[in-house]
């Protein structure tokens, strides 16, 4: 070998693909809401399951949802995930938490960061709520919801968070 | 809802920065690269692989342990010009990408063509590699083919 670099072993091959996203009806509606401090969720006219964030239709009925109606920003672990793997593009000190919540008048989880607790601690079925940025900072998106923190409320049965699955 | 909502639109970037383990084969050819050298290797019925690969692809077979140097010109197989290049594209002008037999070869290299312009640009054209001043190991080392006949 000539080149005191050694041999080739490896090449980065890089994916990159940019998107112009448009949000448009029922999400165009969730992002104006969460301007405001709301969260929303849409209800099927057939099953009655509430969708948050709401997609426009309901992917158990396959039907459009039209009814929006108010959720909470607090609600119920019903799974989550301890990340000890370090990331560029992640600051936060490992070891931390995400979880799948199910907030209150809403039948479907969706993924969120858990903060202000230890991730030894966090289980399934435990009660928390949104903390939010100052509302000066407020725009239409979901990281106006820094993360999510324990309530300290009683846990939620597991038995009872089997509807969710 | 009676109201209409409002539309927003924001960019989304989805990014990942693979490494790909090369293997023994494609390390020989990128290691070669890096120093201005075109490797190829054979099948056991004695076809010429450029790019080499680690098994003959009519037959499955593994191909011979050796490497033969080919080029560096060649002819182009079949291109397809580029009237607007893109952000990711090798070259920033429009361009031709090419198949490229080099001498010596039996199959052919996928790359850009720097002609100018399409009128110069034709299958079975003579071509020569254009190198980069610094070579890294990676296929952008040869930054592209030109007409070996020279403006």
């Amino acid at each position: 070998m000539s080149d005191a670099r050694g041999p080739v072993k490896s090449l980065v091959t890089p994916t990159r693909l940019e998107y112009a996203y448009t949000a448009t009806g029922a999400h165009a509606e969730f992002l104006k809401a969460i301007s405001e401090g709301r969260l929303i969720g849409q209800r099927c006219p057939e099953c009655r399951k509430v969708y948050c964030p709401p997609s426009g239709a309901c992917p158990r009925c396959g039907i459009a949802t039209e009814e929006t109606v108010p959720v909470a920003d607090r609600g119920t672990i019903t799974t989550f995930c301890i990340v000890r793997v370090p990331s560029d593009v992640i600051e936060l000190k490992l070891p931390y938490c995400t979880a799948n919540i199910v907030l209150d008048g809403s039948d479907i989880p969706f993924i969120a960061l858990l903060q202000e607790c230890e991730a030894a601690d966090v289980r399934i079925g435990m009660r928390v709520e949104a903390v939010w940025r100052p509302r000066a900072e407020w725009g239409p998106t979901f990281e106006n919801i820094r993360w999510f923190r324990p309530t300290g409320e009683p846990d939620v049965p597991v038995e009872k968070l089997g509807a969710w699955f | 809802m009676s109201s209409t909502p409002p539309v927003y639109t924001a960019p989304h970037v989805v990014a990942f920065d693979y490494r790909r383990s090369l293997g023994p084969v494609l390390s020989r050819f990128f290691t070669a690269l890096r120093d201005r050298q075109l490797l190829a290797n054979r099948t056991v019925r004695g076809r010429v692989l450029c790019p080499p690969m680690e098994h003959d692809p009519e037959t499955g077979a593994a191909t011979a342990p050796d490497f033969v140097e080919v080029g560096p010109g060649g002819v182009v197989t079949t291109w397809a010009w580029v009237v607007t290049p893109r952000a990711k594209h090798p070259l920033a002008h429009p361009f031709a990408f090419a198949l490229v037999r080099l001498d010596g070869a039996d199959t052919a290299l996928l790359h850009a063509v720097d002609a100018g312009s399409e009128a110069r640009m034709r299958t079975g054209m003579r071509v020569r590699p254009r190198w980069r001043a610094e070579t890294r190991g990676e296929i952008g080392d040869l930054e592209c083919f030109e007409p070996e006949d020279a403006r």
